[in-house]
């Protein structure tokens, strides 16, 4: 129990997390990659339809199969949490570090997290499947990912049933997700297309090709920090490499279309460039009071900079923490309270400040 | 970027309007977005993809004649939800239900994916037949590739083993 208690208070505390560390393939426009599978167990009613009992009797299935997985010593350990036993605040931080979807969060009996202490793998049990495994991992490292998630989907496929039919494949509550369950994401930063005024022209195309874009956290947040996810849409009728091959295929194109921008900033409009970017680490390092929108929309000038090498002696990781710092969920966390929306901004700006403190350029 | 109704907090809201076809985005705060009493955004969003897939079946659903009395809806054996059912909350109740509602599921899934057919990953259980079957699939399309590629040396050699494959599907079968 104790263990359980430290992963969890170790992961809502820490700003920083393996998957945003800035290694990677690409690492300087694309922040992360992540693999979704979607898995349940035969001839059990989906989450959306059961009752408290059916619920806690598939989340202890799952959980004595990751306490099996963990005893035959193949992966490193996982660890299970009911998220009963988590705060409602804990439970949004654990969003806010992409662990879990916002849905999860609410408080339904017999949810479940899985995951382990460098937070690339995660599982959220009885989310809208029984079983969401998740993989993310830092830069475009799809197929990276996908082994790991695959390897897992195998050690929980020999302990447990899953739903399968050689036709319509694995079998989710949502028909748009029935198939391989795959969705694969890679999530991109795109400041200097931004500049340009051109992401929308290149996200319409990307849109085209059968790719959904969404924000850094899901629907409806799309362009703050200026972050995309280009994720697949389509999970039936393609095989799994297939799907992570187009979808890296598109990522590497969107991501050659921004770097071409930021060649053409630096050549034609570099003092201006520098300008903005150094603006925004002076607010960044002195405000007093900050929203969340101002500190992640700032996080992506200076980050550009970052990237640009117009900024030195600061690692990516560094400045991608601002992102999580930023989060209101977090900041409450790190006073270990709640807070109005006004003394969330002055706390905010103290805890960027004292994280850019630590470093300076 | 800031709020288009008030300009003065941060837009965290999108807000995209059809009337009479024409198609207007906004950029909204919270507050604003609430005022506009479009939707709650305190709360999940309505918008979602259940959402979208409960107002494509139900348009299917209308052409359906209602379940007179005494009639019985056919119901997954599962999980006891009907097709209807499945249409209001955009999800089905069990895998079962699959099953169930294959006739009326497999044009839906064909309209969502463009076909009907996994071509992915077999559970291990699942057996080495569907395996194979999947691994027969794959090795016919690199074999398609290889000659349209005029890559003849590595056609034979796909030719082979798909062979071999055919042959192992047979035994096991047999």
């Amino acid at each position: 129990m104790r263990r359980e208690d430290s992963l969890l208070e170790k992961i809502v505390k820490s700003s920083s997390s393996p998957w945003m560390d800035g290694s990677g393939t690409m690492s300087d426009v694309v922040i992360s990659s992540r693999v979704r599978l979607a898995r349940n167990l035969r001839d059990v009613e989906f989450p959306h339809r059961m009752d408290e009992k059916s619920s806690n009797a598939v989340m202890e299935k799952v959980f004595r199969a990751v306490s099996d997985v963990n005893a035959r010593k193949a992966v490193s350990e996982l660890t299970c949490i009911d998220l009963r036993d988590v705060s409602p605040l804990d439970r949004q931080v654990l969003v806010e570090k992409h662990l879990m979807s916002p849905q999860h969060a609410q408080s339904l009996p017999g949810r479940g997290l899985v995951t382990r202490p460098d937070e690339r793998v995660s599982i959220m049990v009885n989310e809208e499947d029984h079983i969401r495994l998740q993989c993310l991992y830092s830069g475009l490292e799809l197929d990276e990912a996908y082994i790991t998630a695959n390897g897992m989907d195998d050690l929980l496929d020999e302990r447990l049933d899953f739903a399968y039919d050689d036709r319509s494949g694995f079998l989710t509550a949502c028909p748009t997700n029935v198939g391989t369950g795959l969705r694969a994401s890679v999530m991109v930063h795109l400041p200097a297309l931004a500049i340009g005024d051109e992401v929308s022209r290149v996200l319409s195309a990307v849109n085209k090709v059968g790719l959904v874009i969404r924000g850094l956290y899901g629907e409806g947040t799309e362009g703050q920090g200026n972050v995309y996810q280009v994720s697949n849409q389509i999970t039936l009728g393609q095989t799994e490499k297939e799907i992570l091959e187009n979808l890296s295929l598109i990522a590497k194109q969107v991501v050659a279309e921004e770097k071409r921008y930021r060649e053409t900033l630096m050549k034609s409009r570099r003092s201006a460039l520098e300008d903005r970017i150094f603006r925004a680490w002076g607010i960044l390092s002195n405000a007093r009071t900050m929203s969340s929108g101002e500190a992640v929309k700032l996080w992506s000038d200076v980050r550009l900079g970052v990237e640009l090498e117009l900024i030195d002696g600061l690692s990516v990781t560094h400045v991608n923490e601002i992102l999580v710092i930023s989060q209101p969920n977090f900041v409450m966390r790190a006073h270990g309270r709640t807070m109005s929306p006004e003394e969330r901004d002055i706390a905010r700006a103290e805890l960027v400040r004292r994280h850019l403190a630590t470093m300076k350029p | 970027m800031t709020c288009e109704e008030c300009g003065k907090n941060p837009a965290t809201v999108r807000f995209e309007q059809v009337i009479n076809g024409k198609r207007t985005i906004m950029s909204l705060c919270a507050e604003c977005a609430q005022k506009k009493g479009v939707f709650n955004v305190l709360f999940q969003p309505t918008f979602s993809i259940n959402s979208l897939l409960s107002a494509l079946l139900g348009s299917q659903m209308k052409g359906l004649p209602a379940p007179s009395a005494g009639e019985e809806e056919t119901r997954c054996r599962i999980c006891g939800m009907s097709y209807r059912d499945f249409a209001r909350a955009g999800r089905l109740g069990c895998s079962r239900c699959y099953e169930t509602f294959e006739d009326r599921l497999d044009p839906l899934l064909r309209r969502i994916h463009g076909s009907g057919r996994h071509m992915g990953k077999a559970p291990v259980k699942a057996g080495g037949a569907a395996k194979a079957r999947r691994e027969l699939e794959e090795l016919r399309r690199q074999l398609s590739s290889a000659v349209a590629q005029e890559a003849y040396e590595k056609a034979a050699e796909l030719r082979d083993r798909i062979k071999a494959v055919e042959a192992k599907i047979g035994r096991d079968e047999a």
